[in-house]
């Protein structure tokens, strides 16, 4: 309804200008800092597509891998059948409909418990494709052999990144989003206001299980080999929550703020520590967690803006209110 | 705790070497030093395998070469330095540290990394920059595609096929000569190694008209197989094979133990030719068969083993290890021949082969080791191929389990 607005405009008009000029990074990049490039821009979309299903629901899922996993897949199997984009398509597909199917499952979990079925998931779609591998397909391991560029790559995901901060735009001022708010405050609230609570977070676990599946996808010519242990390898999902809690889950580019910083310091750990990476890095860990309990927007909200209300409930009232003059 | 504190002595070791020859030896305009990169998985599920196969080999190679002043390139000597890196057993880092050793150290020479997924996800790039890549520890049965699409690859220990076909041709001598019977229990690991290995064995005993009794897979992790063990013992097989891996290999030798269950012809997978298998086992270990093997008479070999137990505190596997000291091997000749640190003209040397090592006249990517090995006497010798010099006797049948309670 307010599509356009200025404040709508202006926010995409230079998200815009700033995404056309990283596409340019690979004429001034070699290939070492695009391969950093690319794993700053995957983990970008993986921690916001996260932190869309989980930073207003409070849902904890450790399931990234299992989308980020299936994308891959796809690719291996279908990536010399057809087209590309073709296959990016039947990627996404597959990730929707287990994405369904799981959430339809789960979503009326609360709490803890859907915080181990998402890692036991992990687990369950590790076996049953290597099930299905050795009794139907006897091949384990599968090759890529797609001839995609690295910067074929980064291009891709910086599209796929620019997609999914516009769609958490729009997300942010829909209603959809306004109901996702008020489930992660009160559900019960949330159903006494008649919002078809299961619904909703079924359709944003799916639409963020969406670009987690097409990141796998993108990425996985960069391998060449998939098996199941190399696809889907829980260090990941991890590694994804870290990020997205370090930087803010609530603010669509909060968990940007935690993936930058890590990504960096994983990178000059391994490559100036490599024996000592794991010590050092439960140390950052323990930094993290005691220092920035609230992430690094939230050490912003501290101590930037002491007067506004925290900015987590603040839209929510303003939205309200919103809501009732319309 | 110790290896790692070897890990840093011999890098520390190396590197101060690099920096004192270079400061009081060369001047300053030429290449001071040859730069080795690596990037194995020190932590991980692959890090077991790499600091047997993998590891060892290259810090000890580089220790050796710089003992004796360094590498011989036209009428200098030049120090190794090396680079190295954990991939922490993922692919994505493993890219990005192969990456990062060519853009950003622009290293003269990168060793392979350890494992077959990890090695297939690095080779793309390799090939792109120009640097050869000697695969030590990958087995696939696209390893002749491989070596084709990618120049420079050399695909080492060869395809699953082959290991399959000639264990497979070895049983049928000994079904011939009536020594065992037509049944066999065959079961594999659920990973890409037992999965190659257990379909190329199924067609190889199937073509030699072997009865496969059992034919399952375990998942990848488990120890406890003394139901399959079990199972199998009630089937009258003379034969039994299990395409395993080392955790795999060490419960089902256990559990067999324990079970009593003691075919004439034991074969089990990856980690049979480990020391540690023998050091678990002891004397329990005589007879059985697995892949690999060496020829400890050969003097070259038993000199490789005895310097390897003074480097590392232990004794090398029989099988990766062995093809990997040769490519070290490989690679030192072809810098003297091709005297200059050129990649391009290093590779031209490397193509041609025919380097000493201890496998013989050898080129990256002969497959002329041992296939099938067997414990005898505390050695991990070799039987197969039976034309091979120096292949032993086969211990037949296998004797009894000693130590079972």
């Amino acid at each position: 309804m307010s599509i356009l607005k200025p404040d709508f405009i202006k926010p995409v008009a230079i998200g815009a200008v700033i995404f056309a000029a990283l596409a340019f990074l690979p004429s001034f990049a070699d290939s070492y800092y695009m391969s950093l490039a690319i794993s700053v821009v995957s983990f970008a979309v993986l921690a916001t597509a996260w932190s869309m299903f989980s930073g207003p629901t409070r849902y904890i899922s450790l399931a990234t891998v299992v989308f980020f996993g299936i994308g891959a897949y796809t690719v291996a199997v279908l990536g010399e059948i057809m087209a590309f984009p073709l296959v990016l398509v039947c990627a996404g597909l597959a990730g929707t409909v287990v994405a369904l199917l799981v959430g339809f499952s789960t979503l009326r979990l609360a709490g803890v418990y859907f915080v181990i079925f998402t890692f036991g998931l992990t687990e369950l779609v590790r076996q049953v494709v290597s099930w299905y591998e050795v009794n139907v397909t006897r091949e384990m391991g599968r090759y890529v052999f797609l001839d995609i560029t690295q910067n074929d790559i980064y291009w891709q995901l910086l599209a796929l990144f620019a997609v999914l901060l516009l769609t958490g735009f729009v997300l942010g001022r829909s209603r959809l989003g306004f109901a996702l708010r008020i489930i992660g405050e009160d559900e019960t609230v949330a159903k006494h206001c008649g919002i078809d609570v299961t619904r909703v977070k079924v359709a944003l676990f799916v639409l963020s299980a969406l670009f987690m599946t097409l990141t796998g996808a993108i990425i996985a010519p960069r391998w060449t080999y998939i098996d199941p242990v190399i696809a889907f390898n829980p260090m990941l999902s991890f590694q994804v929550v870290i990020m997205a809690l370090l930087g803010g889950p609530r603010r669509l580019l909060g968990p940007l703020l935690g993936v930058i910083p890590l990504t960096l310091l994983f990178e000059v750990l391994t490559a100036s520590f490599p024996n000592h990476f794991s010590i050092l890095l439960g140390c950052v860990f323990m930094v993290i967690v005691y220092l920035l309990p609230g992430g690094v927007v939230g050490l912003y909200e501290k101590y930037r803006a002491p007067k506004k209300r925290t900015l987590s409930s603040s839209p929510e009232t303003t939205r309200k209110s919103e809501e009732k003059t319309a | 705790m110790e290896i790692s504190a070897k890990l840093r002595f011999a890098t520390i070791a190396a590197a101060t070497t690099a920096l004192m020859s270079s400061a009081t030896l060369f001047g300053a305009n030429a290449q001071e030093t040859y730069r080795i990169g690596y990037a194995v998985s020190k932590t991980g599920p692959g890090a077991p395998g790499a600091a047997t196969s993998t590891i060892p080999n290259y810090e000890m190679w580089v220790k050796e070469v710089n003992d004796a002043g360094g590498l011989k390139v036209g009428d200098k000597q030049l120090p190794i330095e090396v680079v190295e890196y954990d991939d922490r057993s993922s692919s994505e880092e493993a890219v990005r540290a192969v990456e990062r050793l060519i853009n950003q150290d622009k290293v003269d020479f990168i060793l392979s990394p350890w494992g077959t997924g990890i090695n297939l996800a690095v080779a793309p790039i390799l090939d792109r920059a120009g640097y050869a890549h000697l695969a030590g520890t990958a087995v696939t049965d696209k390893a002749p595609q491989l070596a084709k699409r990618w120049k420079n690859s050399y695909w080492l220990l060869g395809t699953g096929e082959q290991y399959a076909v000639e264990m497979a041709e070895f049983l049928k001598g000994l079904k011939d000569a009536g020594k065992i019977n037509d049944k066999v229990a065959m079961i594999a690991v659920a990973d890409g190694f037992g999965i190659e290995l257990s379909k190329a064995g199924r067609a190889a005993l199937e073509d030699r008209d072997f009865d496969l009794v059992y034919d399952k897979t375990y998942p990848l992790g488990s120890q406890d197989l003394a139901t399959i063990v079990n199972d199998i013992k009630s089937l009258g097989a003379d034969t039994f094979v299990a395409f395993s891996y080392p955790p795999g290999t060490l419960g089902l030798t256990e559990q067999s133990r324990v079970l009593g269950f003691n075919p004439k012809v034991f074969y089990a997978g990856v980690g049979t030719a480990f020391p540690l298998y023998k050091d678990r086992f002891g004397a329990d270990a005589e007879g059985v068969v697995s892949l690999g093997g060496a020829s400890e008479n050969d003097p070259k070999i038993a000199d490789y083993i005895k310097r390897h137990i003074a480097f590392a505190g232990r004794e090398p596997d029989r099988w990766a290890s062995i093809v990997n000291w040769a490519s070290l091997q490989s690679l030192h000749q072809a810098i003297e021949r091709a005297g200059s640190t050129d990649r391009e003209a290093v590779n031209a040397e490397l193509a041609k082969g025919g380097f000493d090592t201890i496998l013989g006249t050898y080129k990256p990517g002969d497959q002329n080791f041992w296939q099938v090995g067997q414990w005898q006497d505390g050695k991990f010798v070799g039987v197969a191929p039976t034309s091979m010099e120096g292949a032993h006797e086969l211990v037949f049948p296998k004797p009894a389990w000693k130590a079972a309670n």
